[in-house]
């Protein structure tokens, strides 16, 4: 059975390149624009992995993010966070929140990858 | 597989243009249509007299259709392909990529130059993302597109088996975040110009950014001071630049150090022994009776050599910053540990000389001189303060060569592309590659 990842993104292209970026690694892929009904998505599909943007409409990346963790059956869920946030304080903030992965963008595809790879692996 | 350039594409390019139909110009040069097409399509090298006989039946020169564009492109697209540090095969085989799918070659080439664009837009403007949400977001949105065109190029790229289907698709995203980014580059710029009209430099942040707005406007150059008909007090005063008293106070250091390196060393004195022993501090100093970081802040000020100059003491806080084109010195963020700036803040008295390359940038280089001197009267039992200074002067190509190697750096970490950086204090927002 394919491994489920959840991709909360609201810019179009990238969740174009990254569901054919994973979809071509083996994994099914579902989607969301909007961080409102994010936590709702997350309890329905029960994803092995969430990918996560920082700035969303609705709710922002990091409530979400607290959210999840503040319920016991997401605390291991591996989170990565993809942001064009870079900022210290924001890694810190998402650190803190308990993010498995934090990263820039432009990241790579090769980044993105090998973080999902580690990820799943750990 | 084989190796083919642009050149089949420039040929039917030609042939367009002068309204030959393929079997026409077949005939004229005595091959069969099939081969030509062959050719036209980069399928079949080509070179020679059949060249020649090409470019004569197209009436142009044979190199219009072996150089130029193609060179340029072939070149872009290695350079992509280091960045991303591919293997060396895949590095070679630039050429052959650029000679089967010319129009892709074409969109990975201009989307390499938007990210390169937009890279150097970042790291002039990151210093002041904390500093203004309205910035912090236009640059997000800048961002965003940017990873959205370097992730799909990156497919493009890598994956030779990919559908039509996906194909067209990402072409299609990569044309509409092509121009989307040019408007939000184009927004950005509007926001900035506009910040500057309504608010005025002098009022965008720190004491020290007033400073550094009020040396810029006078182009780092203060020739009425230099010859006495102003003096500091009245320059500071006169300047609607300097609205706080710390700027004000800054301001006056500087000035009145410059006023003190004039009366030592006469900018036109100055460059005419630049002209008669070059570009060597060591002998400059001696000739003025000067100390080495007197001629560097000199040197400095000649407009003519367009050099960076920069100013620490010795906790790295930077004093001065003198930027110039394709030297980045942040106002906020501590700058790069590599910079050689700083090397002399352990062996004061020691001249560095050498060359700097920036990081990711790597056509860009500059000669540099450095060093670190006591700027305290001798006391007993303390240790005196320093000052360090650096120059940077832009590099000619010819004398590249008679340099020891570039050191690379970036501007600060959080926008240098370099990985693996023994000196990195933070990730970059930046990545290297695709």
């Amino acid at each position: 059975m394919k491994k489920r990842v959840l991709l909360v993104e609201d810019e179009p292209n990238i969740i174009e390149a990254i569901t054919f970026l994973l979809s071509r690694e083996g994994w099914h892929v579902d989607t969301q624009k909007d961080g409102a009904t994010a936590v709702k998505r997350v309890r329905e599909l029960q994803p092995d992995l969430l990918m996560l943007d920082h700035m969303l409409p609705g709710k922002s990346g990091l409530d979400i993010l607290k959210e999840l963790r503040s319920d016991d059956q997401f605390k291991s869920l591996p989170i990565l966070m993809l942001t064009a946030r870079g900022q210290m304080r924001d890694r810190a903030e998402a650190e803190a929140a308990g993010v498995s992965r934090f990263m820039t963008k432009p990241f790579s595809n090769t980044e993105v990858l090998a973080a999902v790879r580690d990820l799943m692996r750990n | 597989m084989m190796r083919e350039g642009l050149t089949g594409s420039r040929i039917r390019e030609r042939r367009g243009m002068v309204g030959l139909k393929q079997a026409e110009l077949a005939s004229r040069i005595g091959i069969s249509a099939s081969y030509l097409n062959l050719i036209e399509h980069n399928r079949r090298r080509i070179g020679g007299k059949l060249l020649l006989n090409i470019a004569s039946a197209l009436g142009v020169d044979p190199s219009a259709l072996t150089e130029g564009a193609e060179a340029a492109l072939i070149a872009k697209l290695r350079e992509a392909a280091s960045a991303a540090q591919l293997p060396k095969v895949d590095v070679g085989n630039a050429d052959e990529f650029a000679g089967r799918f010319p129009g892709w070659a074409e969109v990975l080439a201009a989307g390499y130059r938007r990210i390169g664009a937009l890279e150097r837009t970042v790291e002039a403007l990151s210093d002041r993302l904390s500093h203004d949400p309205k910035l912090a977001a236009s640059v997000h949105e800048l961002l965003s597109t940017a990873a959205a065109i370097r992730s799909t190029a990156s497919i493009l790229a890598d994956d030779k088996k990919i559908t039509t289907e996906w194909r067209d698709r990402f072409h299609s995203n990569l044309d509409q975040d092509s121009r989307r980014l040019a408007e939000s580059s184009k927004a950005l710029v509007n926001y900035l110009d506009s910040q500057s009209t309504e608010q005025g430099d002098h009022t965008v942040g720190s004491p020290r950014e007033e400073v550094d707005f009020f040396l810029a406007d006078n182009n780092y150059s203060f020739e009425s001071l230099e010859t006495g008909a102003t003096t500091v007090d009245e320059l500071v005063v006169q300047s609607e630049g300097l609205v706080s008293e710390s700027a004000r106070h800054i301001a006056k250091g500087i000035l009145q150090q410059l006023k003190l390196d004039a009366n030592d060393v006469g900018l036109k004195n100055l460059q005419y022994q630049l002209e008669l022993v070059g570009l060597d501090p060591i002998l400059l100093a001696t000739h003025f009776a000067v100390s080495v970081s007197t001629i560097l802040r000199r040197l400095g000020s000649l407009t003519d050599l367009n050099a960076g100059l920069v100013v620490c003491d010795r906790t790295g806080s930077l004093l001065f910053r003198k930027p110039t084109k394709g030297f980045t010195i942040p106002r906020f963020d501590a700058p790069c540990a590599l910079l050689p700036l700083f090397d002399g803040l352990s062996n004061v008295g020691q001249i560095s000389h050498g060359r700097v390359a920036l990081a990711g940038r790597s056509e860009v280089e500059f000669e540099i001189f450095a060093v670190a001197e006591p700027v305290s009267k001798p006391s007993y039992n303390s240790a005196p303060l320093i000052q360090a200074t650096m120059l940077a002067v832009p590099l000619s190509s010819g004398k590249a060569s008679t340099l020891p190697r570039a050191t690379e750096i970036g501007a600060t970490c959080r926008v240098c592309p370099k990985e693996d950086c023994p000196a990195r204090r933070e990730p970059s927002i930046l990545s290297s590659g695709f």
